[in-house]
């Protein structure tokens, strides 16, 4: 895994209480980690926090799975 | 109306985590007091609080991941914490596990707190300044509204009866102990979780207290001995933290299942001051009525009152004209009266103190114990009245009355007894 898919990961496994076994690419926040609508709003501010970029809040919309934020922050992050 | 009893106990207190740790390290006469070191206190006036002891859960100790998952722990201030700890210890102690719908919709909760979650508004106020709206949580609001602790706890246990909150500053946990009995009386539950939760040991708070000359300020290098109800070297109120939630059962329900029933809510009284925003009446005239509607409501002579748990705050206005009050509704019963204030050992609880008041109070009934008020070396008044200095007593007691008064002049008192 890439550096910033380790920091997600990272992120992920402390927000929502989840073993790092399920955090994996394909994992929804909400389908497949437990996490509700208020979680994904604090997971995405955690990102932005851990990653220091802004993600507009049609950007956060579309970063429903682990490998979405990987993505998005890949691309974004400085 | 229906008959209400207790059923179940649970607290978290700075004497411990648990009705056992608590109650006797109380009986035995120890102190919750000591410096805070949690945040700067050079600069406050008063640098000493009651706070719970923490640790991995033995010993009394309090672990708070026992009772919240540390993520959900995250999201909201510590009142909402130690409300799941003391609500999970009192649904347990009183084997009461509303499974069907039917039960769950028969069970509420009333569960209060003064000022809630006042440390994280303090801390997101900060973040909102410093680094804008953008970084407030989710859970901010949320985590910190005072019904979110009844919310929680319903959410945790299934509860769909009643969900009620009480908001009347240090008269909180009386107020919701009454109001819970009296849903069950009139039929809206049969089981309420009832009482209060508050963690105000925070620098806004204690500057806050400190700036209504409401907190002990010469005790800062002997926490131990600041709260001194009675003492005339008293100069102030112990903030203390902390959770006590009973389980308060319809009589008949409650022998149905054969439940364990510690004492019968007999009794509830409410009254206002309408005097002053922070000072008790002068004439102590609020506490009185609300003691006298207690006793009309219970419907027994005030000589069959053997204890009384104090609202004693360890003012120098409070106490006296509390204990002004007392004598005047005893009478000539004052010389077989023994009046304690526990806030000696754990400090004031805000709104949480009537609640876990009311547990000590029906702990004297259960084990005929008095508690004693530590630090009374030498008392402000003379008094007819036991006030039990610095030593707990054996005493048999069938009915004890519990005093709560708050700012805003709102006065609260429960009278409990035995059921034999």
């Amino acid at each position: 895994m890439s550096d910033v898919a380790d920091r997600v990961k990272k992120i992920v496994v402390e927000h929502l209480g989840v073993e790092a076994d399920k955090v994996v690419e394909n994992a929804n926040f909400i389908d497949d980690l437990g996490a509700d609508s208020l979680d994904t709003v604090e997971l995405v501010m955690a990102f932005e926090e851990e990653f220091n970029v802004e993600i507009p809040d049609d950007a956060a919309e579309t970063i429903v799975t682990v490998g979405d934020a990987v993505r998005f922050l890949e691309k974004n992050a400085a | 109306m229906r008959r209400v009893v207790v059923t179940g106990l649970g607290m978290v207190t700075p004497l411990g985590s648990g009705v056992d740790a608590t109650w006797s390290r109380l009986v035995e006469g120890q102190s919750g007091a000591g410096k805070i070191t949690d945040f700067q206190v050079d600069d406050l006036a008063c640098q000493i609080a009651c706070q719970i002891p923490r640790g991995d859960g033995t010993d009394g100790t309090f672990n708070a991941d026992e009772w919240m998952e540390p993520k959900e722990q995250r999201k909201v201030d510590p009142f909402i914490v130690y409300a799941m700890a003391a609500s999970s210890q009192a649904l347990r102690d009183s084997g009461w596990e509303p499974k069907t719908y039917e039960e769950q919709c028969a069970t509420g909760v009333l569960i209060g707190s003064g000022i809630g979650g006042i440390g994280g508004i303090y801390e997101a106020s900060a973040t909102l300044i410093e680094r804008g709206p953008r970084r407030i949580s989710p859970f901010f609001i949320p985590g910190r509204l005072i019904n979110l602790a009844g919310g929680y706890v319903s959410i945790e246990h299934g509860l769909k009866g009643p969900n009620h909150a009480v908001v009347t500053a240090c008269s909180t946990g009386s107020h919701a102990i009454g109001d819970a009995a009296r849903l069950i009386a009139l039929g809206d539950a049969d089981v309420m979780v009832a009482g209060g939760t508050e963690s105000p040991v925070n620098r806004l708070s204690i500057a806050g207290f400190a700036a209504c000359r409401a907190l002990s300020t010469g005790y800062n290098d002997t926490p131990e001995k600041a709260s001194r109800p009675y003492d005339k070297d008293r100069d102030g109120f112990v903030m203390g933290e902390g959770a006590g939630i009973v389980v308060l059962e319809e009589y008949e329900h409650a022998k149905a299942r054969g439940a364990k029933i510690y004492a019968e809510v007999i009794g509830y009284g409410l009254s206002g001051d309408a005097y002053h925003i922070t000072s008790p009446s002068e004439d102590g005239d609020g506490a009185y009525r609300c003691m006298a509607a207690a006793l009309k409501r219970a419907a027994i002579d005030v000589s069959e009152i053997d204890y009384v748990n104090a609202h004693g705050t360890s003012t120098p206005l409070g106490d006296e004209l509390e204990l002004k009050a007392v004598e005047r509704i005893v009478g000539n019963a004052a010389g077989k009266l023994s009046m304690s204030s526990t806030k000696s050992a754990i400090g004031h609880l805000l709104g949480a103190a009537g609640a876990v008041e009311a547990i000590f109070s029906i702990l004297a009934i259960r084990d005929g114990i008095v508690p004693p008020t530590i630090n009374l070396d030498n008392p402000s008044v003379e008094t007819a009245i036991d006030l039990v200095p610095k030593q707990a007593k054996r005493k048999e007691i069938n009915v004890a009355l519990s005093n709560s008064f708050g700012f805003g002049g709102t006065n609260a008192s429960l009278i409990l007894r035995r059921v034999s």
